[in-house]
């Protein structure tokens, strides 16, 4: 215990002193997640549009009626003619101007394809693809509703199969909110920042040589494990909490489910992560070959084995396996379930097992690395 | 308190340790000289536990290094070759990091404290950053800390390296006065001055064990050369002319002079005279002098074979 302490606390007052590693623990995750998080919002929403309904029907009527019943489109204006479409788009006042021709009614009543024009400001190319994805699918949607309307108004049975369109915008596949993707992104800076600082903890000492002096002294390899993990924990959970307090300030992300069950997720993925960290501290020699090894062992599976990117569910098989082996995987598993879905202990005990699981390889290895070098 | 019998180390093809044995007694200051590489460090480094030998036992304190590590970590000091303390951290922080991973606190942890500022004499330095004293001071807090835990045995790798001459007394006055408490002390050094210091030497070279004994005995027995200094008019091309004489060993630079090891009883300075102007070398001066230290560690180097 007390050895413990004396390591513990030498860790700290030499994290206090040196600004490096304070600063990735700090800073580089927040600006990050600004980047990132601007970044990767091409969600869009509340576009405002103007409208230039030249069918005038209840069919056309219907249709904007729909269109606008979500958060994505605001009908900020109504056009009378068709000359006035490029004024609106280069004041600004609309995002994206919606034309509705002349005989859209009689046209989806004859059931034949009802186009409907949209004029969008392209300087914003990626969401401008957004807005237009998103109109594409609403569109679609609410073309079929008119249609079966339309059908069953003439007394006929909509037995036509209909085809369901599902549009697929890159990046963003389930048309949900950006908050889809604060959880991986969350993933990625709590991995860089835990990883990294630890994986250069034990070959800090080694290089400095300062480590042959604690091997001599009485300290056992928990000890000195233990306390050389602790305050990474501590300044994780703080870590934690900046990045979601600036999530929270920044791109307004909520937490739905419980505080608690993410506060265990955390310390869960903390004993892995910073686990995974001594381990590579451990069998290192170096710190510049400990930071490489920390960086690709980090960075590749965020972006592309946790479902940041890709979603896990269109990966390959052999992909789907192989990222049951890397923390973020699991991790963002838990948080989108915690944040987004509201999810209890029942629904996310699998990756918090799972990364126990890893945790307790990676600090196994540590630990007998360690003791083979005392 | 030290035994090391026929400790070998080997790494991969290379024998840094090659069956070292000897003993070192109960407050005894016991001498480690070698040339670079001769494998000092990692005997010393065989003997605190941190490198298994290859083969061969070690006790320390009467504990076997390599069944009962534990018992002996608690009873030695270590300081070693590099500085190894925490130059981010201030002199005070360093004492209770390393006081207390030898279990030390409070009023104990306190007083060992302020002996060891005491003695190293660090006194309005404690909450310096060690980073920033002095070498001399840095070795003198190394020091401070390796005894912090008052361990019985002291492990010293080359403690004095570049120190001052008058701090390296200071340092050996410490180490003297740790020794006169019943410390015992291994240390290594360069410093055939400090190697006078030690009640015995043991000189190690290419891993093997050469000499071994009091600073009298070394010189007198692992050298059974005569050797004579001998001053030239002109030291060009002499020590070639008189590699060549028949009887002489070697022949090595001394300031000015030359020193020439005869096979012993071959010479005396009037017959050495004679055969040196007979080699055309004018001499001016021809004495036949004690061996000292250096002219063992010059002797011993040159004369093993190198087989690594
Ligand atoms: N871990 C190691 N792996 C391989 N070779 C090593 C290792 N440690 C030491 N050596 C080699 O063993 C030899 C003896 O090294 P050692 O450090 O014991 O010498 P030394 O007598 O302390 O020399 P110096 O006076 O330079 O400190 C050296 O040639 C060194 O290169
Ligand atoms: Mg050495």
């Amino acid at each position: 215990m007390q050895r413990f302490l004396a390591i513990f606390v030498k860790e700290i007052r030499q994290l206090r002193r040196d600004r490096l590693s304070l600063g990735m623990l700090f800073l580089v995750p927040v600006l990050l997640l600004a980047l990132y998080g601007y970044a990767l919002s091409f969600d869009v929403k509340h576009i405002p549009v103007a409208v230039l309904d030249e069918d005038a029907t209840r069919a056309s009527r219907e249709f904007l009626e729909s269109l606008f019943s979500n958060p994505y489109f605001d009908r900020v204006l109504t056009l009378d003619r068709r000359a006035e479409a490029d004024a609106v788009l280069d004041r600004g006042r609309a995002r994206l101007v919606l034309v509705i021709p002349r005989g859209f009614a009689q046209r989806l009543a004859r059931g034949e394809t009802a186009e409907v024009q949209a004029l969008v400001d392209g300087a914003d190319a990626s969401s401008a693809g957004a807005a237009v994805g998103y109109l594409d699918a609403l569109a679609a949607r609410a073309t079929r509703r008119v249609q079966i309307e339309t059908i069953q108004r003439a007394g006929i049975a909509p037995s036509l199969p209909l085809v369901a369109l599902v549009p697929r915008i890159w990046f963003n596949p389930d048309q949900e909110s950006s908050h889809f993707l604060i959880p991986g992104l969350i993933s990625m800076l709590m991995m860089l920042a835990a990883v990294i600082a630890t994986s250069l903890s034990i070959v800090r000492e080694r290089e400095r040589r300062t480590l042959e002096q604690i091997l001599v002294s009485p300290v056992r390899p928990m000890e000195l494990i233990l306390g050389k993990t602790l305050p990474y924990v501590l300044v994780g959970v703080a870590t934690m909490g900046l990045i979601l307090l600036l999530g929270r300030i920044a791109f307004g992300v909520t937490v739905a489910g419980s505080w608690w069950l993410l506060s265990l997720t955390t310390l869960v993925f903390l004993f892995s992560a910073l686990g995974m960290g001594l381990m590579i501290s451990s069998i290192t020699r170096s710190q510049q070959v400990a930071f490489q090894l920390a960086t690709i062992l980090t960075l590749l599976p965020s972006f592309l084995l946790s479902g940041l990117i890709f979603p896990i569910r269109s990966m390959p098989v052999f992909h789907q396996v192989f990222s049951l082996f890397f923390i973020p995987r699991h991790f963002v598993t838990a948080l989108r379930a915690i944040m987004l879905k509201g999810a209890g202990f029942a629904e996310i005990w699998p990756s918090l097992a799972a990364m126990l699981a890893l945790g307790l390889f990676f600090n196994g290895i540590a630990l007998w690395r360690t003791r083979r070098s005392m | 308190m030290i035994v090391a019998r026929e400790l070998t180390c080997v790494f991969g093809s290379f024998t840094a340790v090659d069956h070292v044995s000897f003993a070192v007694a109960r407050g005894e200051i016991f001498g480690f000289l070698g040339p670079n590489g001769a494998g000092k460090s990692t005997t010393i480094r065989m003997l605190c536990g941190l490198l298994r030998p290859t083969s061969g036992t070690a006790r320390v304190a009467g504990y076997d290094t390599g069944r009962e590590p534990e018992c002996v970590r608690e009873r030695i000091g270590y300081m070693s070759q590099k500085f190894s303390l925490y130059r981010d951290l201030s002199v005070r922080e360093n004492l209770a990091f390393f006081g207390g991973v030898y279990g030390l606190t409070g009023a104990r942890l306190q007083a060992r404290r302020e002996a060891v500022v005491g003695m190293a004499g660090l006194a309005g330095m404690i909450d310096r950053i060690t980073g920033t004293l002095s070498g001399a001071l840095q070795q003198r807090l190394a020091l401070g800390c390796a005894i912090l835990h008052e361990p019985s045995i002291l492990f010293l790798d080359e403690p004095t390296s570049g120190v001052d001459p008058l701090s390296r007394r200071t340092f050996w006055d410490l180490i003297q006065g740790l020794a006169a408490k019943g410390v015992t002390v291994l240390v290594t050094t360069h410093f055939l001055d400090e190697a006078e210091f030690c009640q015995r030497l043991a000189f190690i070279h290419a891993g093997r064990l050469v000499a071994l004994g009091t600073p009298a005995d070394v010189r007198r027995e692992s050298v059974q050369e005569d050797l004579f200094e001998v001053a030239l008019e002109t030291l060009a091309g002499a020590r070639e002319k008189l590699q060549g004489l028949a009887d002489v060993l070697a022949v090595s630079f001394f300031g000015p002079r030359l020193h020439v090891f005869c096979r012993s009883g071959c010479y005396d300075s009037h017959t050495l005279g004679r055969a040196l102007a007979a080699r055309g070398l004018a001499t001016q001066h021809v004495a036949r002098v004690p061996v000292r230290l250096e002219d063992v560690f010059i002797r011993l180097v040159q004369r093993q074979p190198l087989n690594r």
